[in-house]
This record gives C-alpha cells, structure tokens and sequence, in this order.
C-alpha cells in the first residue's frame, strides 16, 4: 500500500507546492489537503477538504483516512500578514489540534512533518555565527510570532517525547527568497526599496523556495526524526541582497527604526515585521550540516537565492503581471477525481 | 567534490540567455561539470540550471547526483560567512601600518614561536580605555608572519552601528564558544582572544599591569576541544597609551555602556582624547605555545583541570610582564 499524506494549509504557498510535489510520486497512494480557502494552484489528484484554522474536525479526518503521514505547513512566519490573535490561532491552537488527532489512540498517523522557521532563534547581538539545532536563543523572546513558534515547537517536542513510535520531523527553514513567493523582504525588493537600520549590514541566509519544498518531501520521504536548520549554504551582507536584487536601500535611524513603519508604508509600500528587526541589527546563521548529513543536497546556496529571485523579478518586470489566476471549481475537480465517465491512467 | 568557481558561472549566465554559438561549449562544459550530467542535444541547460522553472526530480535520483554543485550563487562582495571582507582590510591594513610602526614603534619579541600553520589560540594582557593591544597583534601577526588572525571580542561591538559593521569587516569576530571552535578546529586559523576581557580595559591606571582573572577559563577549555595550543603574549605600552583615571558608573548605565571612562587622553584633549592614544612604546613577548594532554573534541572538561590551566597561564604571563617592565627605561622609547 502506498502512503496517504495529509497537509494543512492547501491553501497556502507551501501546502499547495508540496501537494504539487507529491502528485508526481507513484508511491503516494492518496493526498488530503486541508485549507480555510480553495486551494490556488492547478492539482491533479488531491483531495481538498475546508475545514477551520483550529482543524476541530481533524481527528475525525485522519479516522476516516487513515493517513500515515501528516505534513504541518500552515504555520504562519510573518507577523503582518494575519492579526496577532489570529497568528495564536493558527500556529499555536492548530498545531494543538492537529497533534491531538494524530496522537489519538488507534490513529494511523507514523510520520509527522513541520514546517518551523529559523526565527525561532531570535536574532541578539549574544548569537553565535552560526546556531546549531541544539543551541538555545540568547536573548528574550520579544515578538508574537517568536513567541507562538517557539510554543508549537515545544508542543511538538512533546509530542514526539510522548509518542516515541512515530517519526517527528521539524524543520526550522531560513527567510526564503525565490521566484514565486512573496514574503515581506521580496515584496520590499520587488518595489526596490529595502529598509534597513544604519550603520547596520548584518550577514543573512536565504533558501530557495525549491530548496524548502524539496526538503519538505526529502523528510516525507525518508525516516528521519529531529530537529534539521534548512538554509542555503553561506551567508551575505544585507546589503549585498539589495544590490544583487537591483534595489536601494533606505537606512532607518538605529533607535527605535519602526517607529517609521507606518508612514513608510503608506508611502511606498515598504513592509517591516517586528520579527526581522534584530534580524536587520544583528543577522542569523545557522548550520546545516545535520540535514545534509542525512543526504539532502541543496541546490541553491543562499547568494544563489537572491538571484533566482532577482532572475524571476527581472522576468516579472518585463512582461507585466506574472502569471495566470488559478481558480478552483469544485464541481470540475470533483467530476475528474470520481466522476465513472473520466477514463483513469491516460495521459490527458 | 567538484566545486564551481564563481566566474565560471557568471561567464554562463549571460551567454545562457542569448545563446551564442561561440559560447555554447563553454556554456555545455560549464553545465556538465556543474550539473554532473550531459546536456541533451539541443544544446539547452537543464531545466534545473536555469531556475525558472521547477524540475521535479525524485530523491533517490538527487542523492545520485554529484553534491556542491548549487549554481548562480556569484557574489557581489567579498564579505565572507564571518563578515570580514579583503578589500576593508586591506585598507584598514593600510591606514593602520603608519601608527603600527610610527607611534607605537612595535616590537616583538619570539614571533617564531606562534604556528605557521595548524589552528592556535593566541592570548594576550588587555588594557587601555579603548584597547590598543587588539589591532596591533593582529596587525603584527597578519604583516609579519602572513597569517589572517580573528579578533574574538566582546559582542558589545555588535550593538554600534557603524563600529560593530567596520569591526567586522576587518576581521573581528563575537566572541562565542562556537564561533572559536569553527575557527581553531574546523579552519584551523588563529584566534586571539583576551581572557580578562572588559575587566582590564575598564580598570583604573593605579591597576596596571595587574591581571585581573581569566574569567571561568573557557579560553583553555576551547583549546582543549579544539586540540589547539595556547600561545600567550605579553603586551607591555598599552596600559599607558589611553589610561583611565576614573570611571563614571551613572554615565555608562545612561548610554548603556560596559564602563564610562575619564582618561588622560581625553582630560588633555576633550572628546578627541577617545581618538587619539599616547605614543606609549610597544613590546610584545610572545611566551611558549602550552598544550594540553588531553583528548580533544568532548563536551565537558574537568572544571578543576581547567581553572588549574588558566591560572598558570595566568601567573606565568603576570612573570613576563614583571620581567618586561623590570627592563624598561622609558614608557615613550621602550
């Protein structure tokens, strides 16, 4: 029997990605996908079910499915792009539902996946250059979406401590940067204007977003329980990003630098979550010697990043608006999944 | 491990895009020896080369493909993963030699007896408002011997915005655990640490020349996991280039501050006393490399073994100092 994978957040840039991915792998006998909304990438052959953020009727899902893997990725990293209370909602309250169904006794689940970030290291001037999985912050937790992931990571913690017969994954990604995804730096570089504090040029790491989503299916794929940093092999200057990406940076004063943030988004457009702040000072690295030793191969470093975003940029200027909308239809989707009348195994 | 050079890659990129012929070899050559596989017959790259587009391909085949060969990854700075850039210093290098050789007329005294290669960790006395002592053994080392030293400070450097960039830039590293181990054992380069730390910089003139203690001894315990020697170096001048008088405590809490120094210098010149140093007469001695019999590369040390190193240490380079200032003259002419 092939394996049945259930991923949160279809609806998401990641769950739907990771769908994508495992569509094409003969082995996956089934995939659920999980979603507050429709999911907004073309998929073949997953199953879509709407359910709430908090996944109240999850562990019913995974009765009824039998699922052997649960992929985590909706998991929100940025602080602006939901409220405060909702961030609680959706990493904290959802990943608490989530590992109740999947430890319930009797349920199927063997492999548990998520998808954390590396801001759970916060970023302090005490940092070592580069933070192994083991190794702890430095300095007090002073954002809500630190404080929310470093919960559901010790929600996971012991999760994975009281249910020793399952494989736990997490996976703590760097800040991402690709072709596709928007996140607040790439919307920064987008408009070629990316704030940063002065007399600051901290050392950063990016991974591509095909990096994320092939380390995401290389750990659904394998057996591999821990802690893994995922981030593109070295580190460059904040300043270098702007450069390679054709954009200006604009200096912040060093002392209290959001202060600014309003009028300067309402000016042109330029987004700075609190989490990035001492990402902005101080700079993060992290290690990523454990995943690799497990035989992943990155194929972008974190410089390699920076271009391939600044490559698709460059594409997306030229020709105007990206690419097409995708809307679902549920009957559409619904007729080619079960309908009798689709003939199954051609190539269409 | 196949590794591509940053050109070569470059030299790809544009010709990649347009597809001119003269270039379409090199564009294969590069590819093939990146990519570990032959370009089909069109002579396109591989889809997995140009980035646009996702290219799925199953683990078990990547796992076969040959590792280190992430493409695109040209660099615009030469800023390296500890932040240190060549260009910076080799113009600090060259805006410091003139103070290195004019006013603090340096002179070394068993230079032969730091390694010309391996990693070492190099430890000296620490002093002076704003020390001296830091750029000129790194200078020293880096002129004399040739040999990159990573300055291991205080991560209070991180907080300055502007000092803390240019500190890094030209070879300061925070001084962590971590961050020492990579550098001794992994790359095997000097590290110089000052185990007194902010204690000796921050004590009065009337204290000079007395150690104060070598913090918990973390710097021998990295030594010993690390497996490198200690090579302790006396430095004898600069207590005197930017003595402190007093300390003001309520001033330093305001600004947020380790220490809020009153010295000489700035009693002389005002604010422009915090630039400028005495010509005080420098002499380093460098004392011979300890190694410890110990196995290297575990967690945990015996705390006694380590305390018991770090006070030798300790009072052998307090001797030197002695030893040194029994034979100076002068503080200006050494």
């Amino acid at each position: 029997m092939g394996r049945r994978v259930l991923i949160t957040g279809l609806d998401t840039f990641w769950g739907g990605r990771m769908a994508q991915a495992l569509e094409v792998k003969p082995d996956v006998e089934m995939i659920l996908g999980l979603g507050t909304k429709e999911p907004r990438v073309p998929l073949e052959r997953t199953e879509f079910v709407r359910s709430d953020q908090k996944y109240s009727i999850l562990s019913r899902i995974v009765r009824a499915t039998q699922v052997d893997t649960i992929v985590h990725t909706f998991l929100e990293t940025n602080s602006l792009a939901v409220p405060g209370r909702a961030l609680h909602e959706i990493n904290v309250i959802g990943t608490l539902n989530l590992l109740a169904a999947a430890g319930a006794s009797g349920a199927s689940v063997r492999k548990v996946v998520v998808k954390s970030s590396t801001h759970v290291y916060g970023a302090n001037e005490k940092d070592p250059t580069w933070f192994r999985e083991e190794d702890t912050r430095t300095g007090p937790v002073r954002t809500k979406l630190e404080r929310s992931l470093l919960e559901v990571e010790s929600l996971v913690r012991d999760f994975a401590d009281d249910n020793p017969h399952l494989a736990v994954t997490v996976l703590r990604f760097a800040n991402v940067l690709g072709t596709d995804i928007v996140t607040p730096i790439s919307h920064n570089l987008r408009r070629r204007l990316l704030p940063c504090i002065a007399g600051f040029d901290p050392l950063v790491q990016f991974v591509e977003e095909d990096d994320v989503v092939r380390a995401l299916e290389f750990v659904t794929a394998n057996r591999v329980p821990g802690v893994f940093n995922v981030a593109g092999a070295g580190k460059l200057p904040w300043s270098e990003v702007a450069s390679i990406a054709g954009a200006h940076l604009l200096p912040l004063p060093p002392v209290r630098p959001r202060l600014f943030v309003a009028p300067l988004d309402r000016l042109g457009g330029v987004r700075f979550p609190p989490e990035t702040e001492g990402l902005m000072r101080y700079g993060r690295g992290v290690d990523t010697t454990r995943l690799v030793d497990e035989g992943f191969v990155y194929r972008y470093t974190s410089a390699g990043a920076v271009h391939s975003f600044a490559r698709a940029n460059n594409l997306r200027r030229a020709t105007g608006s990206g690419a097409p909308e995708y809307r679902y239809e549920q009957d559409v989707e619904q007729f080619f999944r079960h309908s009798p009348a689709v003939v199954r195994g051609i190539d269409t | 491990m196949p590794e591509v050079s940053d050109d070569r890659v470059e030299t790809a990129g544009p010709a990649r895009d347009h597809g001119h012929p003269d270039d379409r070899d090199l564009i294969e050559a590069v590819v093939e020896y990146a990519a570990g596989h032959t370009p089909d017959d069109t002579g396109a790259p591989p889809a997995e080369l140009t980035g646009a587009t996702v290219s799925y391909l199953p683990v078990a085949a990547e796992r076969d493909r040959p590792a280190g060969a992430p493409v695109d990854d040209a660099r615009m700075s030469d800023v390296d993963e500890w932040g240190r850039s060549e260009h910076v210093r080799e113009l600090t290098r060259r805006l410091y030699d003139p103070m290195y050789r004019y006013w603090f007329r340096v002179e070394w005294e068993g230079l032969e007896k730091i390694p010309t290669e391996g990693g070492a960790l190099l430890i000296a006395n620490h002093a002076g408002a704003i020390p001296a002592d830091a750029p000129a053994i790194m200078h020293g080392v880096e002129t004399e011997l040739g040999r990159p030293v990573y300055g291991l400070a205080d991560y209070f450097f991180r907080t300055l915005p502007g000092i803390g960039t240019l500190w890094s830039r030209s070879g300061g590293v925070p001084a962590h655990p971590d961050n020492a181990y990579r550098i001794l054992h992994d790359q095997q380069q000097l590290a110089l640490v000052f185990p007194e730390g902010t204690k000796a910089t921050s004590k009065t003139y009337s204290d000079r020349y007395r150690l104060r203690r070598f913090g918990r001894g973390g710097f021998v315990e990295i030594a010993m996991r690390a497996g490198v020697p200690v090579v302790p170096i006396a430095v004898v001048g600069a207590e005197e280039a930017m003595p402190i008088l007093f300390r003001i405590g309520g001033v330093a809490k305001a600004l947020k501050l380790p220490y809020f120094p009153v010295t000489a210098n700035s009693l002389l010149l005002g604010p422009l006393g915090y630039m400028t140093y005495f010509p005080a007469k420098f002499k380093l001695r460098v004392l011979d490399p300890i190694t410890f019999d110990v196995e290297p590369g575990q967690e945990r040390y015996s705390r006694s073994r380590v305390m018991d190193e770090a006070e030798r240490i300790r009072s052998v380079m307090q001797d030197t100092l002695h030893d040194m200032l029994r034979e100076r003259r002068s503080v200006w002419f050494g």
